[in-house]
C-alpha cells in the first residue's frame, strides 16, 4: 500500500492518458467539488477563523470584537489555570499511552495465540470501545468508583476515594480510559500480527527456536512500524482528552484532572470569552501538529530505509 | 511437542478467561444493577443479584425518558454523516487519483494537511460559524462538520491509486463517461474498502460527544450520548437501576451490531486505523 503513494496520477497507461487529454479533465474538479466545499466551510475556514478569534476579545455573542494582537496568548502563558490544565493533559497523555500501547500489544499476542472463541476475546477487549463516552463515564462514575457501594471498593475490599481524591483522581480517569479504549490498539495489533507471514515462524521452528525466541526476533521487530503508528495515534488521541474527564470529574477535585480542551470549553462556553478560548485551543493545536509532523518524518525515514 | 503445546494453550486460555472476565465485569455490573429493585442497588457488602430480577427500570426509562427519541436522532445523524462522508470522500479521492485538473496538487496537499487538524480545537470558531448560519440546535449543525473528514479521502485515495486502470479502460472504450465508470465500475469494485470506512465513520459519529453536546441545547435534537449525559444525570437523581438501564440501552445497539457483524467491523476498524502505515 505504501509504495504507491508517491506514484503520479498519470501512470494509467496510454489509453487513460489519451482520455485525459480528450477532455475528461473538466470532470476532475466536479468530483472533488462537494467534499471540497464542505471541507473549506467546516474545516479550513474555522481553522483560519479560530486563529483570527484568538487575536480578538470577542465574546460568545459575537460582541466586543476588537483585535488585541497576541494579548490572549500572553495572558494564557501567564495563567496558572492554563498551565495546570496543560500539565494535566500531558500527565494524562503519558499515563494513558503507556498502558494503552503495552496492554493492547499483550492482549493481541494472547488472542493471536488462542485457537478458540475468537469472538469472545474480541467482544471482551474491543466491546467497551464501542460504548459512547457518556455511557462509560456514567457507568464508572455512578456504579464503579463510589467509595461505599461501588464495584471497585466492594470487590477489592479497599477504601479508596478514587475520583474524589486529588491524588487518585487522575489515575482513576486513566484506568477508565484504558478499559474503554485499549480495544482499538488491540485490534490494530491483532491485524498486524495476522499479516506476519507464517513461513517465518516455520523456518525458525526448524532452526530450533523457542516461542520466546520467535517473539523476540520475529514478532516484535516486525511490529515496530505498527507500534510507531499506534504510539502516535495514541498520543494525539490522549492530548485531545475531554469527554470522560468532563463527565466524571468536571475537571476536579481541585483542578486535579481538568484537561486543556475542557479549560478552553470553560473559558469559552461558560465564561463566554471565545477569543481567549481560541488562544488556549491553539496552544494545544500547536502541540498536536508537532506530534503529527514528527510522525510524518518518522514514516518518511522508514519508507526511505525500506526502499 | 504436541503435549507441551497443549499445556501452553491451557495456560493462555486461563489467562484470557480471567482478563475477559475483568474486562466484561463493568458491563455485567451495569446489567446486574439495572435488573435490581431500586432500593437494593447500593447495598453493602456488594451483591451481584437482588432479591428478584425485575425489568421495571427499563419500562420506566422507556416510558418517561427521551432515550428512544435520542436513539432515533443518533441513528439518523450517524447514517447521514456516514453516507455523505463516504460518497463525497470517494468522489474526491477518485478525482485526485484518476483525473487531472488545475491546482490538483495544491488541493490534495491542503486536504492531507487537514488530517492534522483535531476538530476539538475548532469548537470556538465552528460554534461561531453555526451561530452565524443559524444552525444551532439543528441536525445539520451536528452533521456537516463531521462530513469534513480528510482522513477518509486519504484512505480512499490510496486505494484508488492501487486499482488497475485497465478495469476502467474497457468501459471508456465502450463510450462510458467518467461518472458512469465511477458509479457502475469503481464503486462496486471498492465495496470492501467502502464498508471499512463506513463502519469506521459510523462508530465515530455514533459515539461523538463534544461537538453534538455543544450545538444541541434542545432535548429534541440531542443524540444519545448527549441526551444521556445532559438529562439522565440531572433528572434521575439517585435512581441507579434506572440510570444503569439507560446506560445499557444506550450501549447495547453497537454491541449487538458488533456481535452480528464482527468480522466486517474488525476489518473496518483495523483497515481505517492502520491507514497511516
Amino acid at each position: 500500500m505504501t509504495t504507491t503513494v508517491a506514484a503520479p496520477a498519470t501512470s494509467s497507461g496510454p489509453v487513460a492518458r489519451a482520455k485525459v487529454r480528450r477532455g475528461w479533465t473538466q470532470h476532475g474538479l466536479l468530483f472533488v467539488a462537494p467534499f471540497l466545499l464542505i471541507y473549506v466551510v467546516f474545516l479550513v475556514w474555522p481553522t483560519l477563523l479560530g486563529f483570527r478569534l484568538s487575536l480578538s476579545s470577542v465574546n460568545i455573542a459575537g460582541g466586543n470584537d476588537h483585535l488585541v494582537g497576541f494579548a490572549n496568548y500572553a495572558e494564557a502563558f501567564g495563567d496558572p489555570r492554563m498551565w495546570r490544565s496543560l500539565w494535566n493533559t500531558l500527565v494524562f497523555t503519558v499515563l494513558s499511552t503507556i498502558p494503552l500501547v503495552l496492554l493492547g500489544l499483550a492482549f493481541a499476542l494472547l488472542v493471536h495465540h488462542l485457537r478458540f472463541m475468537q469472538w469472545l476475546w474480541r467482544l471482551s477487549f474491543f466491546g467497551p470501545f464501542l460504548l459512547p463516552s457518556a455511557v462509560v463515564s456514567i457507568l464508572w462514575l455512578q456504579m464503579i468508583y463510589p467509595p461505599d457501594y461501588g464495584l471497585l471498593n466492594g470487590t477489592l475490599g479497599t477504601d479508596v476515594l478514587w475520583l474524589g481524591d486529588p491524588s487518585t483522581a487522575m489515575w482513576s480517569v486513566v484506568l477508565t480510559t484504558v478499559w474503554w479504549t485499549v480495544g482499538f490498539n488491540f485490534l490494530l495489533y491483532l491485524a498486524a500480527l495476522q499479516a506476519i507471514p507464517h513461513h517465518l515462524y516455520e523456518a525458525a521452528s526448524i532452526d530450533g527456536a523457542t516461542a520466546w525466541d520467535k517473539l523476540r526476533s520475529i514478532t516484535l521487530p516486525l511490529l515496530g512500524r505498527t507500534t510507531a503508528l499506534i504510539v502516535v495515534l495514541q498520543l494525539v488521541a490522549s492530548l485531545k482528552v475531554f469527554d470522560q474527564i468532563y463527565l466524571m470529574t468536571g475537571g476536579g477535585p481541585e483542578d486535579a484532572t481538568r484537561p486543556i480542551i475542557e479549560y478552553a470549553y470553560d473559558v469559552g462556553f461558560t465564561g463566554y470569552r471565545i477569543g481567549y478560548a481560541s488562544a488556549v485551543s491553539y496552544i494545544l493545536f500547536v502541540l498536536i501538529v508537532i506530534v503529527s509532523l514528527a510522525q510524518l518524518r518518522l514514516f518518511r525515514k522508514r519508507e526511505e530505509v525500506a526502499s | 511437542m504436541t503435549k507441551r503445546f497443549s499445556v501452553s494453550q491451557v495456560v493462555l486460555l486461563l489467562v484470557a478467561l480471567v482478563l475477559a472476565a475483568i474486562w466484561l465485569a463493568p458491563i455485567a455490573w451495569a446489567v446486574a444493577t439495572s435488573l435490581k429493585p431500586e432500593d437494593e442497588t447500593t447495598v453493602t457488602p456488594l451483591q451481584w443479584f437482588g432479591s428478584e430480577i425485575t425489568f421495571d427500570s427499563y419500562a420506566l426509562v422507556l416510558e418517561t425518558g427521551g432515550i428512544l427519541k435520542w436513539a432515533v436522532n443518533s441513528t439518523v445523524t450517524a447514517v447521514i454523516v456516514t453516507f455523505l462522508t463516504v460518497l463525497f470522500s470517494a468522489m474526491a479521492a477518485y478525482g485526485f487519483a484518476r483525473t487531472q485538473f488545475k491546482g490538483q496538487r495544491v488541493l490534495l496537499a491542503l486536504i492531507l494537511a487537514g488530517i492534522m487538524v483535531p476538530p476539538q480545537v475548532l469548537i470556538a470558531p465552528l460554534f461561531a460559524e453555526m451561530v452565524a448560519f443559524g444552525l444551532v440546535d439543528t441536525w445539520w449543525a451536528i452533521i456537516l462538520p463531521q462530513v469534513a473528514a480528510p482522513l477518509i479521502v486519504f484512505i480512499l485515495f490510496k486505494f484508488f491509486q492501487d486499482v488497475p486502470p485497465e478495469l476502467e479502460q474497457a468501459a471508456f472504450v465502450d463510450g462510458a463517461g467518467r461518472w458512469r465508470v465511477f458509479f457502475t465500475i469503481v464503486l462496486p469494485l471498492s465495496r470492501p474498502v467502502l464498508a471499512a470506512v463506513s463502519i469506521f465513520t459510523f462508530i465515530n459519529t455514533w459515539n461523538n460527544f463534544l461537538w453534538p453536546f455543544l450545538v444541541s441545547t434542545d432535548p429534541n435534537t440531542m443524540t444519545l450520548p448527549v441526551g444521556l449525559a445532559n438529562v439522565v444525570q440531572g433528572t434521575f437523581g439517585l435512581r441507579y437501576a434506572q440510570i444503569m438501564a439507560s446506560v445499557v440501552l444506550a450501549g447495547l445497539p453497537l454491541l449487538v451490531v458488533f456481535v452480528l457483524f464482527q468480522r466486517q467491523i474488525v476489518r473496518g476498524v483495523a483497515h481505517s486505523g492502520l491507514a497511516g502505515q
